[in-house]
């Protein structure tokens, strides 16, 4: 059986303007600029190989995000030495947004809001996004950072469309709920105590 | 698609809020959503504020490419590329 060598100059032009989207997400993936920069490469090799099955025309970023995902859940989840949680804490919908709403309604006007965004660190929203548990890391990645549907992520992590809704939704509050922590720790809004 | 008159009440459309922003609705629900988010401040202030949130998450996450994560890539590539060339020859 004669392996058909792929294309490598087409393999190069279709893949690799998606290293710095990949990259980042490995980085979430995995929690550490080492371990994200082994799983990128093993993404980018597998695909290489599996680059005769890459159906020209569908979704060539959904198909490289499935092989990180596959392969960050197959190896690294299995060698991960930290247990974490798997489920997340519920609060209620537009955690955030009530929380620094009460600011805006206070007199602090719409500004308040941006001034929140506006000092949030690129690693507190980084953080934030790590803190998830898995799952729902997973989720809100493909979701609101690589902006995928619903559908593709559903396909991405092959589980049901309503478990990644579900996930998504959850985790989103659960990344608020971080967002707000960092917020208080650092002074930029009060506690949800001394806010009443 | 026959269109029923069913005016959204502010429960209906935070329920909906993220299925807007995520693109997942059909074009006549986000019609409907859009009508009552010019009439609701409210509902308009959380809808702008969790559209703005996304964006802030997004630009956020964006991180470089180390120049010998590239290198390693490519490297890897030529190396695969060099296996496969020699078991074609055998």
């Amino acid at each position: 059986m004669v392996q058909r060598m792929a294309d490598r100059g087409r393999f190069t032009e279709l893949t690799m303007p998606h290293m710095q989207a990949l990259y980042t997400a490995a980085l979430r993936m995995t929690r550490n600029p080492a371990d994200a920069e082994d799983l990128v490469q093993e993404t980018f090799l597998k695909a290489y190989r599996a680059f005769d099955r890459y159906e020209d025309g569908t979704n060539i970023r959904a198909w490289l995000y499935k092989i990180l995902t596959n392969t960050f859940i197959n190896s690294y989840r299995a060698a991960k030495r930290r247990p974490e949680k798997a489920d997340v804490e519920d609060v209620e919908d537009l955690y955030l947004y009530h929380r620094i709403g009460d600011l805006q309604a206070s007199g602090a006007g719409r500004s308040a809001e941006d001034e929140v965004f506006d000092h949030f660190t690129d690693d507190e929203v980084k953080n934030a996004i790590e803190s998830l548990p898995e799952a729902f890391r997973i989720a809100v990645l493909l979701a609101d950072v690589e902006g995928f549907s619903y559908k593709e992520i559903a396909e991405i992590t092959e589980v049901p469309i309503g478990t990644v809704m579900s996930r998504i939704h959850r985790g989103r509050k659960a990344l608020q709920k971080a967002l707000l922590d960092f917020a208080v720790a650092r002074g930029l809004v009060g506690s949800a105590e001394a806010g009443h | 698609m026959g269109s029923e008159e069913s005016e959204l009440d502010c429960n209906d459309t935070i329920e909906r809020l993220y299925h807007y922003l995520d693109g997942e609705l059909t074009d006549e629900r986000r019609s409907e959503i859009r009508e009552h988010l010019d009439e609701c401040s409210p509902c308009l202030g959380a809808f702008d504020f969790e559209s703005d949130l996304r964006k802030v998450i997004s630009n956020r996450c964006k991180d470089h490419v180390p120049e010998s994560l590239r290198q390693r890539v490519h490297d890897a590539i030529s190396e695969e590329e060099r296996r496969q060339a020699s078991g074609q020859s055998n």
